[in-house]
């Protein structure tokens, strides 16, 4: 008897339990980034006052490297996550591979009133980087390099180089420094990429896996230039050390938000990331770290002073002088080829 | 009997058995059999030359492990049982310090700027820095320190077994102290040899974080290629497929091993 009554209590606690979580889920996401001060910066600028206006929970969780764990997550039917924010050709390829919910961006008004280029049927960009080339003020105190034909010029400029130890924005350099120009880049001819990448392997001292692997190589005077995500070289320019970079030819990237497919929170999520492009929001990630919002709408409120819109890399004037990198290129089958392609180049 | 061990059998079950057997599934099997993984793995050049280069690190590693490691075995078998015991100390306290410190703490000592550059450009022995990190070298460097106590380890307890009257012995027929070590001492510490060499070699095939850090990005071992079949092409199979033939040699390895000495003076060294 004793027993029955125990199972019948513990049976309505359960039901309680499984009632309060289901209301919950209705007001609360989960959100994925890729951690450290980038993460930090979000929390204050976009992701609290998104939470605060929303009125919901925002439960915030981080991998340097979604991708690899997105796959198994959605396969296994019952994702964790919902919102992530990832390197926007993973957006791509995950939608491509149904991995990523597709957006109904009349719920998402925001976005919808992006430019085109700056969106896909799943993703939203949220933030702007850039790789740009980067040198050592100590080994160029004038006359730096300022292009990758530069770069690639072993002659006038020599020095220790490192590149990304990734196709992605390593073979648009390539071509850049063979004379392409940056509005041209695509479809990359992939073939006259590796060509021009063969001419400066031998000069390459490292080819770097990690943005803090670049940082640190730069900072330690282990190479002289080299490829690297603008706020990587300008966090090393703060600490006091004598690098700096330019925005010519940078090639210009985003993260994006995506919807994992099957999120549990779905109808919040897709609330969520109309309000975290909100150009108010977004105007206030550049005031926490030095990267671009990824709404140019942002450059319109006025939250952002010019002189640090000039440091920014989707600043227009600074995009102008870039490459738009291509994320639906390297994310169709000639693009997997030649991410493909580059671990063979690397190991010859 | 059966119910003695079915708690461990259980945990072997549930820890070794299962997982690997999902990797070796996962391998042949996506929407369907297929050998499209593990031809892959036998036919394009860039896997044979990341398991040729991961042999021939691993031999390099494990050859300089043997050399330095038997004069510091032998040592503190020698040494009286206070100062034995300070020079295993020493052989092991790097061991419980992390990997990850370890390899940075090479970077700091190797590279252009760093600590040994520094010093022989002071003494003005070289005029360039010289390229110490970021190639196989470094990688070599380091991942011996990291392995040193797995040779260390084994030779000195085979050591610690062979009977000092036989020295004694050979001495007393008029042998030399080098004729004694090369005819009497040096053939019965041969299974700690192998079980030293075998260790450190086999341990040294599934490196990943040394060459990741110290390789400048050449250096690609086997397991930095199962890393990027996940993380560049999200290919689980793939990956899955390399995993298992690195795991087949290994378990080859081992048993070309149990054919000369017992396995459990490798593995469970008393």
């Amino acid at each position: 008897m004793m027993m029955k009554q125990s199972l019948g209590l513990g049976c309505a606690l359960l039901g309680a339990i499984g009632l309060t979580s289901a209301a919950d889920a209705a007001e609360q996401i989960t959100f994925v980034s890729q951690g450290g001060a980038y993460q930090q910066a979000q929390t204050v600028a976009i992701l609290d006052p998104s939470a605060k206006k929303l009125g919901i929970t925002i439960n915030q969780d981080s991998i340097p490297d979604a991708w690899p764990a997105i796959k198994p997550q959605v396969g296994s039917g019952k994702p964790i996550w919902d919102v992530v924010d990832t390197p926007t050709g993973n957006c791509l390829r995950g939608g491509e591979q149904g991995l990523m919910e597709k957006l109904d961006f009349s719920k998402i008004p925001n976005g919808a009133a992006m430019p085109e280029a700056y969106r896909s049927p799943y993703s939203v960009s949220y933030e702007f980087y850039s790789s740009v080339l980067a040198f050592s003020q100590k080994t160029f105190p004038k006359d730096a390099p300022s292009s990758w034909a530069d770069f690639w010029d072993v002659k006038k400029f020599p020095g220790r180089r490192a590149l990304r130890n990734h196709p992605f924005a390593t073979l648009e350099a390539a071509l850049m420094a063979d004379g392409v120009a940056p509005d041209k880049l695509y479809p990359l001819d992939v073939d006259r990429a590796f060509k021009k990448l063969e001419e400066i392997k031998p000069h390459i001292t490292v080819w770097w896996t990690s943005g803090a692997q670049s940082a640190q190589l730069l900072n330690d005077g282990e190479v002289d230039m080299e490829m690297a995500w603008n706020g990587r070289v300008s966090a090393v320019a703060k600490e006091g050390a004598k690098v700096s970079f330019t925005y010519n030819q940078g090639i210009l990237q985003s993260t994006s938000l995506c919807i994992l497919k099957g999120a549990p929170n779905l109808g919040t999520a897709v609330k969520f990331l109309n309000e975290a492009v909100d150009p108010v929001h977004q105007a206030n990630l550049p005031l926490h770290i030095d990267y671009g919002p990824g709404n140019p709408k942002a450059f319109e409120t006025g939250v952002i002073k010019p002189e640090r819109a000039a440091q920014l890399p989707s600043e227009p004037a600074n995009a102008a002088k870039q490459a738009l990198m291509s994320y639906a290129w390297w994310s169709s089958p000639a693009g997997e080829a030649a991410e493909k392609r580059w671990a063979s180049f690397m190991q010859k | 009997m059966l119910a003695l061990v079915s708690p461990a059998l259980l945990v072997i079950l549930a820890l070794i058995v299962l997982p690997v057997g999902w990797l070796a599934w996962q391998s042949i099997y996506h929407d369907g059999f297929t050998l499209e993984n593990y031809r892959r793995v036998f036919t394009e050049d860039i896997y044979w030359r990341s398991f040729a280069l991961t042999f021939e690190i691993s031999l390099a590693v494990t050859l300089i492990a043997l050399l330095l490691g038997y004069p510091v075995a032998y040592l503190a078998n020698a040494l009286p049982k206070g100062w034995s015991i300070l020079v295993l100390a020493l052989v092991v306290l790097p061991f419980w310090t992390s990997v990850l410190v370890r390899a940075y703490a090479w970077l700091v000592l190797l590279q252009r700027s760093g600590v040994i550059n520094q010093l022989l450009r002071h003494l003005e022995l070289i005029s360039e820095p010289l390229a110490l990190v970021h190639n196989s070298f470094g990688t070599v460097v380091a991942t011996v320190h990291i392995l040193l106590p797995f040779m260390v380890l084994p030779l000195y307890a085979t050591m610690q077994k062979i009977p000092n009257d036989l020295m004694q012995a050979g001495a007393s027929l008029g042998a030399s102290p080098s004729l004694t070590f090369f005819r009497v001492f040096l053939p019965l510490s041969l299974p700690g040899v192998l079980a030293g060499c075998t260790m450190v070699f086999v341990l040294c095939l599934g490196f990943y974080i040394t060459p990741e850090l110290l390789g400048g990005g050449r250096t690609v071992m086997v397991s930095m290629l199962v890393s990027r079949n996940v993380e560049l092409y999200n290919q689980f199979g793939a990956a899955s497929a390399v995993a298992v033939v690195l795991l087949a040699g290994v378990l080859a390895i081992f048993f070309v091993v149990s054919r000369f000495i017992s396995l459990d003076r490798v593995l469970g060294q008393k």
